[in-house]
């Protein structure tokens, strides 16, 4: 039984780092219309940037920390504005396409600068556990949770109650309707970037820290675009039970079935929601039926 | 002067691909060049332009899928993963000859297709690319942890290619037998292009809802240009498979489906021509790139030793590149060009 306990701790943990990605898919997918494949290498970027703030500029974790949501808010505003807003009225095709080219070289450009080698991402949460009964909890998961569901309920409260937060979700409805309100488009767009780009680094962060920083580690993002879809690309209350539910799919399936169900879980998953409900769990639009 | 008119006099002229004296010649032409390079240029070039040919058929078969009809597919990398372990398999195990084995995978890699492209009918555009990208990643995962039937990691060594006896064991022969694999692939997607299942693909594409209400059955073509597709693709899975000699997971990454998806959007959607351009631009690319960081290795160690990822960021940048500035590709700025050559001194006609 304490397998299955210690199953479920990781599968929340790994869970609450795909909500965070997930958060960032939904977030700019729902102000643009636009699915970012390069969120995994924004999660990835983030990491590698706090890593090279702490080991080569030698700044402690927290001022690390800051600096590279500083960082990420800007990198996701910048990319924003300087390439995806050309791309505003182009195929999806092209848009996809420009996404995954960014990937690509974010990926590479990355791997280049840094390595290719795996390297352990030192933070305040390494080496102290908890126990409860016969399971074992590292602090670094304990946090993941936490830190997650708090960045999820601050969204919330964000969307409810601040002015851009009403004003990106009047910009999600009805993009000329809020135009003639006199919301500013342009700056919720590049807004919509910068806030998964932070979400993401701080995702990556925390995945560094669950395994390695390792220059793959964007693919293991990409699994958190199951979450996505499971939740509604269009939802972002969804996504908080998308991720953990994905989480829990790969930990279990792969503690019971072995590592091919680990590997595969999230994607048929994914498959399977495709195919019978493809507008999620949550979600909102058509999806075209032949 | 450039044409005018149409004076055809009988139906033959009238569906040839090439029609002018002026055409004919350029063909001619081309078709001198092509025979000459392998006697001109040295081995290692023979070798790359092998590479290039053969990624020539599987853009083609994507720009099928993805320029005629609209259907974006991420699945790339499967599609060649399965026509080359087919091969290998078919080869190694049975010794069955070069065509056989050939033509069985590309039908395998067909049915492989059929289930990629299942999703097609319920699905479009962004959830379409989701589930093709989720089948390649299921497809891959089973190919390199099969190991029982692909070997694994390891791979599987394929047998050198031979027909009825004739060895094809150096990469001059190889040109002449891929430059006609190439042949083939192109003379039969420009007559599919332009037949009926050509103009139900591209009316697809445009507005499937205005073509079901034509009459066309949007369900029957989407699934046959995947089929189409992944048979040529399987094709060039082969035919790489036979090149190379050995196959291992590591050949068929997503990567490799971003790099297919760059020919064809480099070269330009929707025409062969762009596909033909588009899948020697990407497949040179890495030779140029060689160069250039080769050069630059001396001022910028940064450039030496991680050629692999550089190639894989030039991939990227090329996409971005072309789809910000031109996302006509290649073919359209040849266009381009030979419009204001034709048009000149006004800007149009």
């Amino acid at each position: 039984m304490n397998d299955f306990w210690q199953l479920v701790v990781s599968g929340l943990a790994n869970g609450s780092v795909y909500m965070l990605v997930a958060l960032g898919f939904s977030l700019i997918y729902k102000a643009s219309g636009v699915l970012n494949f390069a969120q995994g290498e924004l999660m990835m970027v983030g990491a590698y940037v706090c890593f090279w703030l702490i080991s080569s500029l030698n700044l402690g974790f927290w001022p690390a920390l800051v600096l590279t949501m500083v960082f990420s808010l800007t990198f996701g505003y910048a990319l924003e504005t300087v390439f995806l807003r050309r791309m505003i009225g182009e195929s999806t095709f092209s848009v996809i396409m420009i996404t995954l080219g960014f990937a690509s070289l974010f990926r590479s450009l990355v791997g280049v600068v840094f390595g290719t080698v795996e390297k352990g991402f030192p933070t305040p949460l390494d080496g102290l556990d908890y126990r409860i009964g016969g399971v074992i909890l590292w602090q670094t998961q304990v946090w993941a949770i936490i830190v997650a569901f708090g960045i999820f309920a601050g969204f919330l409260v964000f969307f409810r109650y601040a002015k851009i937060g009403l004003a990106m979700r009047a910009a999600a409805e009805d993009q000329d309707v809020a135009r003639l309100m006199g919301i500013n488009i342009n700056q919720i767009f590049a807004l919509s970037w910068a806030i998964a780009a932070m979400v993401g680094s701080i995702a990556g962060i925390f995945s560094a820290d669950l395994s390695f920083l390792y220059s793959q580690m964007s693919l293991a993002g990409l699994k958190a675009l199951p979450a996505a879809i499971l939740a509604g690309l269009d939802s972002v209350e969804g996504v908080l039970l998308g991720g953990l539910v994905i989480g829990l799919v790969e930990s279990l399936a792969g503690g019971y079935f072995g590592g091919p169900a680990h590997e595969l879980a999230p994607w048929l998953v994914l498959l399977l929601v495709l195919m019978v409900k493809p507008r999620g769990l949550f979600g909102s639009s058509e999806i075209k039926r032949v | 002067m450039s044409r005018s008119g149409n004076y055809h006099t009988n139906y033959g002229q009238e569906i040839s691909i090439f029609r002018t004296p002026g055409q004919k010649a350029w063909l001619a032409l081309l078709v001198a060049g092509l025979v000459a390079f392998p006697f001109l240029a040295g081995n290692y070039y023979i070798y790359v332009v092998n590479f290039a040919l053969i990624s020539v058929i599987g853009a083609l078969g994507l720009n099928l899928l993805t320029g005629f009809t609209g259907q974006i597919s991420l699945g790339q990398a499967a599609f060649l993963a399965v026509g080359a372990y087919a091969t290998a398999l078919l080869s190694s195990h049975f010794h069955w000859p070069f065509l056989v084995t050939i033509f069985l995978a590309a039908l395998v890699t067909m049915v492989i297709g059929l289930v990629i492209g299942a999703p097609s009918l319920r699905l479009e555009g962004l959830y379409l690319a989701i589930a093709t990208m989720a089948l390649y990643f299921i497809v891959a995962y089973i190919i390199s942890h099969w190991n029982s039937l692909t070997g694994g990691p390891y791979g599987i060594k394929v047998p050198p290619l031979q027909i009825m006896g004739l060895k094809f064991d150096n990469n001059f022969k190889l040109y002449f037998l891929l430059l006609s694999f190439v042949a083939g692939s192109v003379y039969f997607v420009a007559n599919l292009a332009r037949s009926r299942t050509g103009r139900a693909f591209v009316a697809i594409r445009d507005r499937d809802i205005a073509a079901e209400a034509m009459g066309i059955d949007v369900a029957r073509y989407k699934i046959l240009a995947f089929a189409v597709s992944s048979f040529l693709a399987g094709i060039a899975g082969g035919l790489y498979a036979y090149l190379v000699g050995v196959i291992a997971p590591d050949h068929f990454t997503f990567e490799v489906s971003i790099q297919y998806i760059a020919m064809i959007i480099a070269g330009g959607l929707g025409s062969i021509e762009g596909a033909i351009l588009g899948a020697f631009f990407i497949s040179l690319l890495p030779e140029v790139l060689r160069f250039v960081t080769g050069s630059l290795a001396e001022s910028f160690p940064v450039f030496s030793g991680n050629f692999l990822l550089l190639r894989e960021a030039a991939y990227g940048l090329v996409i971005v590149v072309f789809l910000l500035l031109e996302p006509a590709g290649l073919y359209g700025i040849w266009r381009n060009l030979r419009n204001s050559w034709e048009t000149f001194p006004y800007k149009y006609r």
